[in-house]
C-alpha cells in the first residue's frame, strides 16, 4: 500500500523488540466485545491512484461547474478569479503540511504570513486588530454577538433583516442554548436596508445591532448613524462583511463607527469550494481585544534581540482556560487565509481597488440590462456587485429552468427565505468581474425565456 | 587557515569563522525576510485588471471611499519570492517526522490534492439548484456513509467545520435530546486529562463542568465516575483512546452507566487513527463522536485550519441531527440527492436542533478524505491503526529505559506514547527538551499535556513514517534526553540553529503589537 512504508519484516522486528507475538497484542486493552477479528465487511479494499481519480473525477463531472456557464449567484460565495500563483503557494509543503505554530522558532513563516493577514484584515475592515481568522463568516457573526454580551454583560442582539439567513439560523441555534434573546426580522423588497426599524429598536438592554453591508440583497446604508445610536444606548455595532471585495470601493464599518467587524473573506483568493473551506474574517476596537475569540499572531523579540513573531494572548483561549475561554475555537482556518494574504499581496491597495471598480462597473451595467426587460423591477437603490430583481412570477422556477438551459442565472430569495411568500419573486445576481458582456446576454435570453 | 588540496578548510578553528555576521543577516540558505508592507507598497499590483470604462457613483449611496486602506501591494515575482522565503521558515511533514502528540502529523496524499481542485467540486456554488450539484451531494453522502460503517454509529452530520465544532454538535444534540424529554441536566463530565477544548465546548453549549479523575494507570477512574452520576448529569465526554495515549477498557462499563443514570455518551474522536478499522466506537455504546478529517483521513493541516469534524450519532441522537444533511431518495427509476434544509423540517426533520453554519460544511475536505478512505480501502485502514500503534509501541519500548513513561507498566499504549521529565538533572525542563529537539531537525512532540502528567512529551509517530525514520528520531530523541538528565545547560539556550532563537511570549503578551504599524504613524500615535 502506497502510503505505508512498513514492509512485513519491519513489523516482524518491531513487534520482537517491543516483545509482543501480534499485533493483536498491542490491542489487548480493548474489550472482548467490541475487537474486530478482521477488516470490516462489504467495504472496498484498497485502490491505486488511477482508480479512485478515475471514481472522483465521475462524481465531479455531475456538476455543473460555475465557470463553464453564464454565472450569476451570491449570496455570501462570490465567483472572482483567482491569480494561478496563489494556489501555487499555497501548496507549498511548508505551509500545507505544517501545523499549528505551537513551535514558534520553526514556525516563522506560518506566524509572520498571520501577522501580514492581521494587518490587511484590519485596516480592510478599518478596525485597529484582527484575529488569524475563524472558521467561517457565519460562526464569526455569532462569535461577535458571544463577544458583544461579554463586553456590554447584556444578552439581547438586534439582527437586521438583511442579514444572510444563514448566519441567522446559526445565532438562532446558539442562542437556544446560551439563552441569548436575538430579535430578528424578514426583509422585504423594498429599496433600502431596515436601518429605520434597527434605529428605533436600540433600547438600553441592547448588547448589539449587527447589519450586514451590503446586506443580503446587496443593499447599501451608511452605518454612521447606527454607530452613534447604538453607542448612545450602551451598545455596540457588529457590521457583517459578506463580499471583501466590495470594501475595495466602499468605506469600511470600522471607518463608519463599527465596534467589531467581521464577516466571510472567501470573495479573496478562495474558491466556490461548494461553500467550504471558507475564512472567517474577524476584526474589532483596540480595547475590545481581550475579549476577542481566536487565535492571534503577535510580534515580538527573540534571545538575540531579532524581530519575531508568536501566538499571544493565549490566555483568552481554551487550552488554558478550559471552560472559562472566550470560545472553544481551537484551529483557525489558516491555509484559506493565508490564500485570502497572497492575493490581497498581488492585489495591493491598486489592484484592489481597481477589481472593486470592475465589479461594480459591470454589475451596474447589467442591472441596467436586466432591469428592462418586461416586469423586471429593480429593487435596490444602491449596490455593489449584487442586486435584487423582482420577477413577475416566483423566482425559483425561473432560476431551475435558466439552470436547464445553461445558465446559472442568481439565487431565489425563496430558497434563502422558503417560509416567505411576499420575497418568492426576489432573484438575487451578482455581477463579478468574471461576467462577461455575453453572459449578460444570455442571462437576457434565459430570463425572457423562463419568464414566457 | 589551513586549506586542503581543493581549498576547503581542514581544521575546526575554521568552521568558527562561518558565524561571522554576514552583510545582509542571511544566512546562506536561511533568508531574512522583511514584512510585507516594509517591501511593498500601495501603488504596486501584481494583477492586471480588464478595465470596465468609467463608473459612476449613482448606485453607490454617497458611500465611495475617500480614505486610502493602507494594503501593500507586489508584483507577481515579488509576491511567489515572498511567500516561497516564509515557507521555508516552517517546519512540515514534507520535511520530517512531526510527532505532535493528538495531533496526528501522517503523510498528505497528494491525490486528495487533485481531487479537492476538479473543478466539479471546486468551481461549484453552494446554492445552485440542486440538479446541478448531484455529483457533490454524491460524494458527501458517500464519505458520511463509510464514516457511519467505519464507526458502526447510526447517522451522520457533515457539516461541522473543525473538531471543536463537532464537539459543540455532540453536545447541542445531547441538551435537544434530554430537553425533548423535558429533562434539565445541567452538568458534563469531563476526565481531568481531557483536551481544553472538551470543558470550553460543554461550557458553550449551556453546560457546567465537573471533573473525573484519573487512575494510577491512566484511566478514567470508573468507581469516582459512578459516583457522581445522578439526575443532574447530562452526560460525559470521554476521548478514546485517551489524551495518555491508552484505551480506555471501561468504555463499555462506563456507556452502560451513564446510560443507566439518564445520562448520554460524546466520544472526543481525536484519536480514531489508533482504532480505525480494528475497534467501532458504535459497539462501545457511544451516542456521538466526532471526526477530525484532518488527522484520521489526512486533510493537510495547512498551518492550522482548516479542519472538518463530521459527527457521527447512535439512534437515540439522530433526529436531532444538524441542518443540512443530503438524504438520498428514489426518482425517475434513479437515485436522487437532495439536501434537507430549513424548508424541510416540518416533513421529516421536525426535532433538528438547527443549522451549525452558512451552506454544507467542508467540500474541499470531503473530496479529500474520501480521495484517501477510496486509497486505503477496508484492509488499509486496518492496517493504518496497526502501524500506527505499532510504531507508537517501537518509540515507547525503545526510550522507555531514558525517558520516564509512566504508564508504560500497566501494558501497550496506542498511537501514541506518553513521557515525563522524571529522571532530569535539576532545573532541565521539557521546554529545554523540545528545542533541543529542533536543533537536531524536529518538530518536538506535544508538550505539557496531558496536564495529570508532569513535564508531560506526547509522540505520536503516525503509521506514514519508516522504520528507518524511527530509528533516526529515537537516536535523537535519546541524544537530548542524555542532555537533559546530565544536566547540560547549553539545553536551555536551544535552538541554535533555526530560524530563530528562543521568542519572548512575555513581551508579546505584555505589549501586543497585533498588526503592523508604519514607524511615523506608530511614533505620532505615542
Amino acid at each position: 500500500m502506497r502510503y505505508l512504508p512498513l514492509s512485513d519484516t519491519d513489523r516482524q522486528q518491531m513487534l520482537e523488540t517491543i516483545g509482543a507475538t501480534s499485533i493483536d497484542d498491542l490491542f489487548i486493552d480493548v474489550p472482548e466485545a467490541a475487537r474486530l477479528a478482521s477488516k470490516i465487511d462489504d467495504l472496498p479494499d484498497h485502490a491505486s491512484e488511477l482508480a479512485v481519480e478515475r471514481h472522483l473525477v465521475r462524481l465531479a463531472g455531475r456538476n455543473l461547474v460555475a465557470g463553464q456557464v453564464p454565472f450569476f449567484l451570491g449570496c455570501g460565495a462570490y465567483r472572482h478569479h483567482i491569480p494561478a500563483s496563489v494556489d501555487h503557494l499555497i501548496q507549498r509543503g511548508e505551509f500545507l503540511t505544517s501545523y499549528t505554530p505551537y513551535q514558534p522558532e520553526i514556525a516563522q513563516g506560518t506566524l509572520q504570513a498571520l501577522f501580514e493577514f492581521q494587518t490587511q484584515v484590519a485596516r480592510l475592515y478599518g478596525c485597529d486588530v484582527a484575529n488569524a481568522s475563524m472558521y467561517d463568516g457565519s460562526t464569526a457573526c455569532w462569535e461577535a454577538i458571544a463577544m458583544a454580551r461579554r463586553i456590554t454583560r447584556r444578552g439581547k442582539a438586534i439582527l437586521s433583516a438583511g442579514l444572510h439567513p444563514h448566519y441567522v439560523s446559526v445565532a438562532q441555534t446558539m442562542a437556544r442554548f446560551t439563552g441569548d434573546v436575538l430579535e430578528v426580522a424578514a426583509p422585504d423588497l423594498s429599496g433600502e436596508p431596515d436601518t429605520e426599524r434597527l434605529l428605533g429598536a436600540i433600547d438600553g438592554d441592547t448588547s448589539a445591532v449587527v447589519v450586514q453591508y451590503p446586506d443580503i440583497l446587496g443593499r447599501l446604508g451608511d452605518l454612521g448613524g447606527l454607530a452613534a445610536r447604538a453607542h448612545e444606548a450602551g451598545a455596540l455595532l457588529v457590521a457583517v462583511v459578506t463580499e471583501p471585495v466590495a470594501l475595495g470601493l466602499l468605506r469600511s464599518p470600522g471607518e463608519m463607527g463599527a465596534d467589531i467587524v467581521v464577516g466571510e473573506g472567501q470573495g479573496i483568493g478562495v474558491g466556490l469550494n461548494f461553500g467550504g473551506p471558507y475564512v472567517g474574517l474577524f476584526a474589532c476596537k483596540e480595547k475590545f481585544v481581550r475579549q476577542m475569540p481566536g487565535r492571534l499572531a503577535g510580534e515580538t523579540v527573540d534571545a538575540e534581540g531579532k524581530r519575531g513573531f508568536v501566538l499571544t494572548l493565549s490566555t483568552r483561549e481554551q487550552h488554558i482556560r478550559r471552560e472559562k475561554a472566550t470560545s472553544n475555537i481551537c484551529t483557525n482556518s489558516g491555509l484559506c487565509a493565508l490564500a485570502f494574504s497572497i492575493h490581497m499581496t498581488l492585489l495591493g491597495e491598486k489592484g484592489l481597488r481597481a477589481l472593486a471598480e470592475a465589479n461594480h462597473a459591470r454589475a451596474a451595467a447589467a442591472a441596467r440590462r436586466l432591469a428592462g426587460l418586461p416586469g423586471v423591477e429593480l429593487v435596490n437603490r444602491a449596490f455593489f456587485n449584487e442586486f435584487t430583481l423582482k420577477l413577475p412570477m416566483e423566482a425559483r422556477p425561473v432560476v431551475r429552468a435558466m439552470a436547464d438551459a445553461g445558465v446559472l442565472g442568481g439565487v431565489s430569495l425563496g430558497r434563502l427565505y422558503p417560509d416567505a411568500p411576499a420575497l418568492a419573486n426576489g432573484l438575487v445576481v451578482a455581477v463579478t468581474e468574471t461576467v462577461t458582456d455575453e453572459d449578460v446576454t444570455a442571462l437576457e435570453q434565459a430570463l425572457i425565456e423562463a419568464l414566457k | 587557515m589551513t586549506m586542503n588540496r581543493e581549498g576547503r578548510p581542514t581544521r575546526p578553528e575554521a568552521a568558527e569563522d562561518a558565524g561571522a555576521e554576514t552583510w545582509t543577516g542571511n544566512r546562506a540558505l536561511m533568508l531574512e525576510e522583511p514584512l510585507l508592507f516594509e517591501i511593498g507598497d500601495t501603488r504596486t499590483t501584481g494583477v492586471d485588471i480588464e478595465a470596465v470604462g468609467e463608473g459612476d457613483d449613482a448606485h453607490l449611496a454617497g458611500l465611495r471611499r475617500t480614505r486610502p486602506i493602507g494594503l501593500a501591494g507586489l508584483s507577481e515575482p515579488e509576491t511567489v519570492r515572498h511567500y516561497t522565503r516564509l515557507s521555508r521558515q516552517n517546519y512540515a511533514i514534507d520535511l520530517g517526522l512531526f510527532p505532535l502528540g493528538s495531533c496526528t502529523m501522517k503523510h498528505n496524499p497528494r491525490l486528495c490534492e487533485k481531487a479537492a481542485r476538479l473543478p466539479g467540486f471546486a468551481d461549484v456554488h453552494p446554492l445552485q439548484p440542486i440538479d446541478t450539484v448531484q455529483g457533490a451531494l454524491q460524494l458527501i453522502a458517500e464519505l458520511g456513509e463509510w464514516l457511519i460503517r467505519l464507526t458502526g454509529m447510526h447517522s451522520v452530520a457533515m457539516s461541522p467545520k473543525a473538531g471543536a465544532h463537532g464537539e459543540l454538535c455532540g453536545l447541542l444534540a445531547i441538551r435537544s435530546a434530554l430537553e425533548a424529554r423535558g429533562d434539565k441536566r445541567e452538568v458534563i463530565l469531563v476526565p481531568e486529562s481531557a483536551h481544553g477544548t472538551n470543558p470550553a465546548t460543554a461550557a458553550f453549549a449551556g453546560y457546567r463542568v465537573e471533573s473525573i479523575p484519573a487512575n494510577a494507570a491512566g484511566r478514567v477512574d470508573l468507581t469516582a465516575l459512578k459516583a457522581r452520576l445522578g439526575p443532574d448529569v447530562a452526560g460525559v465526554m470521554i476521548t478514546n483512546p485517551n489524551t495518555c495515549g491508552l484505551f480506555e477498557p471501561d468504555m463499555i462499563e462506563i456507556s452502560r452507566a451513564v446510560h443507566e443514570a439518564g445520562g448520554l455518551v460524546y466520544c472526543d474522536g481525536a484519536n480514531f487513527n489508533a482504532i480505525v478499522g480494528r475497534v467501532r466506537p458504535g459497539d462501545l455504546g457511544i451516542d456521538a463522536m466526532h471526526i477530525n478529517l484532518h488527522k484520521t483521513f489526512s486533510t493537510p493541516h495547512g498551518g492550522g485550519g482548516p479542519g472538518a469534524g463530521p459527527v457521527v450519532f447512535s439512534e437515540a441522537l439522530t433526529p436531532f441531527a444538524p441542518l443540512p444533511f443530503v438524504d438520498k431518495i428514489q426518482a425517475d427509476g434513479g437515485d436522487r440527492y437532495i439536501l434537507v434544509e430549513e424548508e424541510c423540517v416540518g416533513e421529516h426533520h421536525g426535532r433538528s436542533f438547527g443549522r451549525m453554519t452558512a451552506f454544507h460544511g467542508q467540500m474541499g475536505m470531503f473530496s479529500r478524505a474520501l480521495a484517501y478512505i477510496l486509497s486505503h480501502g477496508a484492509d488499509g485502514l486496518r492496517q493504518v491503526a496497526e502501524d500506527a500503534v505499532l510504531n507508537a509501541n517501537y518509540i515507547l519500548r525503545r526510550l522507555e529505559d531514558l525517558l520516564d513513561a509512566p504508564f508504560a507498566a500497566s501494558g501497550p499504549c496506542m498511537h501514541e506514547a506518553l513521557f515525563s521529565d522524571k529522571g532530569f538533572a535539576e532545573g532541565m525542563t521539557t521546554l529545554d527538551l523540545a528545542k533541543g529537539l529542533i536543533d537536531e531537525g524536529y518538530h518536538p512532540m506535544t508538550m505539557y499535556f496531558p496536564l495529570v502528567v508532569h513535564g508531560a512529551m506526547l509522540v505520536e509517530p503516525t503509521e506514514t513514517e519508516s522504520k528507518a525514520a524511527l530509528d533516526q528520531f529515537i537516536g535523537a530523541l535519546r541524544h537530548v534526553a542524555e542532555r537533559a538528565r546530565a544536566g547540560d545547560t547549553s539545553l536551555k539556550a536551544a535552538p541554535f540553529h533555526a530560524p530563530r532563537r528562543r521568542l519572548d511570549e512575555t513581551l508579546a503578551a505584555r505589549k501586543p503589537v497585533l498588526v503592523y504599524r508604519e514607524q511615523d504613524t506608530a511614533e505620532a500615535a505615542e
